[in-house]
């Protein structure tokens, strides 16, 4: 098949890295205003109020976090938003030592999927894991949430500063 | 339902490089005029166009498939651009399979392009919008993350070690030095290099994963009476499959591909594939991070949960091998230019079942071989059959 290889001319990073290459730039200006939605913006209230919630599924009986206006497997409305702990146990963790740009990062960041006390089973958010070594953190390992003081919180998944293990 | 039986006739491909000099349009049709000249035909025998490439955020281009189309070879035909993230390169022949098995059209080319390059500073940049705006992006999320903690569920569900999963990335980029179009191809590589490459987000390290790079690939369907005439050696699609999880990746058990089943399901169904161990001879499951290879393996039912390693181990899954997988080399040795490379291992089926391989020709002319793309926000399967029988 080699024949049916197109003779591709290609740069070496150097050649990028010397200026050797003409090449245009542009930085998109692009902005944007979300609406966080019927059952995120109840979420967001909520967690500036210091408390989470998720929403019951009326067909399933589930209860889903993050809250959502709709069961999408069932596909009819939820029935009411339900309290939930802010403790959990991590599902999976991650150590992350680079930003999106490859920069290294000093001290890893430890993204952690967490699922939520009060929950279905495998209900999870997405958060960051704080105050820990990072190489103790375990899969099933036991969390709380650690709030910002309510003068600071601003009805934003940040209100939540990190989840730390609760022993 | 009443289908046409169609085949591939025809693949062509760039080289897949780190920084290509040609433009996206150039790539695309340094492909597809390869891939017409393969099975001697020209535009002219072409009745529509199937275009796949993935986030418009890589080139700052928006409506990429009008600034692609003329490399495409689409002016004055009908075009159709489908895009399911990483999904696109196994779709897109899907696409072209349903255009022709419908009726509708007896000739399609088909073209993937991908040019990572001109994002600045990273193309990483282009799939941070993937993440939720409210509930996800304000915590700094990278691509990486997402890979990271899928990795981690499935290594902490089967009690796996990184070794385990390195044995992937060595044997793909070691079968990638045979690749005329490789990026990374390396025959000396070692599970060491890949154990001792730099920590990105454990349990991610730099060598298991691919590389950003520039490629396009293109492939030339058509229906079963132009296919006779035009080769002797047509492959034909046995079936087809797709299917997208749900959006909320948080709430799923992340240790296996659900999806990625779902679709070969619907793939083995249409094949008549009762026993995929024993009537698939070759596969090419995407392998954009070594352990997606063993993750879709089991996927596509072709070991059992949390076995792909141990067969990998092995060498059961080695070119010469009970079952080759990913002979090519893979995103992982060839590269990963998006689109392209899910379209690079369909080429890749297409050249093993006629036997025109080269040097990664595996033994024993095998006759039926699957290849499959993994995409979205980890939740897309496509899944592609092909045989010779």
């Amino acid at each position: 098949m080699k024949e049916w290889v197109y003779d591709t001319v290609y740069l070496s990073e150097k050649d990028f890295e010397t200026g050797r290459v003409l090449y245009e730039t542009w930085v998109p200006n692009a902005r944007y205003a979300w609406d966080a939605g019927i059952a995120i913006g109840r979420y967001l209230a909520e967690l500036k109020a210091g408390r989470l919630v998720g929403v019951h599924c009326p067909s399933c009986g589930r209860v889903l976090v993050p809250p959502r206006m709709f069961c999408q497997d069932c596909f009819v409305p939820i029935d009411g938003f339900v309290p939930l702990q802010d403790t959990g146990t991590v599902v999976t963790f991650s150590l992350c030592s680079v930003r999106w740009d490859m920069v290294r990062l000093e001290h890893p960041l430890i993204p952690a999927l967490i699922a939520i006390d009060g929950a279905s089973p495998g209900m999870g958010i997405l958060h960051l894991l704080g105050e820990v070594d990072p190489q103790a953190v375990r899969v099933g390992m036991r969390v709380r949430a650690v709030w910002k003081p309510p003068e600071e919180r601003e009805g934003a998944i940040t209100d939540i500063r990190y989840f730390k293990p609760l022993e | 339902m009443a289908r046409n039986r169609v085949a591939i006739v025809g693949a062509g491909m760039t080289q897949f490089v780190r920084r290509a000099q040609e433009t996206a349009k150039e790539l695309a049709w340094e492909a597809a005029s390869k891939a017409l000249e393969s099975c001697e035909m020209t535009l002219d025998d072409i009745d529509a166009v199937v275009i796949g490439s993935a986030p418009e955020a890589f080139d700052g281009v928006h409506m990429k498939s009008e600034y692609l189309s003329d490399g495409c070879g689409g002016w004055g035909k009908p075009v159709i651009r489908g895009y399911v993230g990483g999904g696109t390169g196994v779709f897109a022949p899907i696409q072209g399979w349903y255009h022709v098995a419908s009726g509708l059209f007896d000739t399609v080319l088909v073209v993937c392009e991908e040019k990572m390059s001109s994002c600045q500073p990273h193309p990483q940049g282009a799939f941070l919008t993937i993440f939720d705006h409210t509930t996800e992006r304000p915590l700094g999320p990278n691509l990486l993350w997402i890979f990271a903690l899928e990795m981690n569920a499935y290594m902490t569900r089967y009690g796996l070690s990184k070794r385990d999963i390195a044995l992937v990335s060595v044997k793909n980029r070691r079968n990638a030095a045979d690749h005329p179009a490789a990026l990374l191809g390396d025959p000396n590589i070692t599970v060491e290099d890949v154990l001792n490459s730099e920590v990105l987000a454990w349990p991610v390290q730099r060598l298991d994963v691919s590389p950003v790079t520039d490629g396009a690939v293109a492939v030339v369907m058509a229906a079963e009476h132009v296919a006779r005439r035009v080769t002797n050696k047509p492959v034909w699609v046995e079936g087809v499959g797709w299917c997208l999880d749900t959006a909320y990746w948080t709430n799923r058990d992340l240790s296996y591909p659900t999806y990625v089943e779902e679709a070969a399901r619907m793939a083995y169904k249409m094949a008549g594939i009762t026993e995929p161990r024993k009537q698939i001879h070759i596969a090419e499951p995407y392998d954009p991070f070594d352990y997606k290879e063993l993750h879709h393996l089991e996927g596509l039912m072709l070991f059992d949960k949390g076995k792909a390693p141990e067969a990998t181990a092995l060498g059961i899954t080695q070119r010469d091998g009970d079952l080759p997988v990913c002979p090519s080399g893979g995103l992982l040795g060839v590269g990963n230019p998006i689109a392209a490379a899910g379209l690079m291992k369909v080429a890749e089926i297409f050249w093993q079942l006629r036997g025109e391989a080269g040097a990664r020709q595996v033994p024993g002319q095998p006759k039926r071989g699957v290849a499959q793309a993994w995409g979205d926000l980890m939740q897309v399967g496509t899944v592609i059959v092909l045989g010779v029988s």
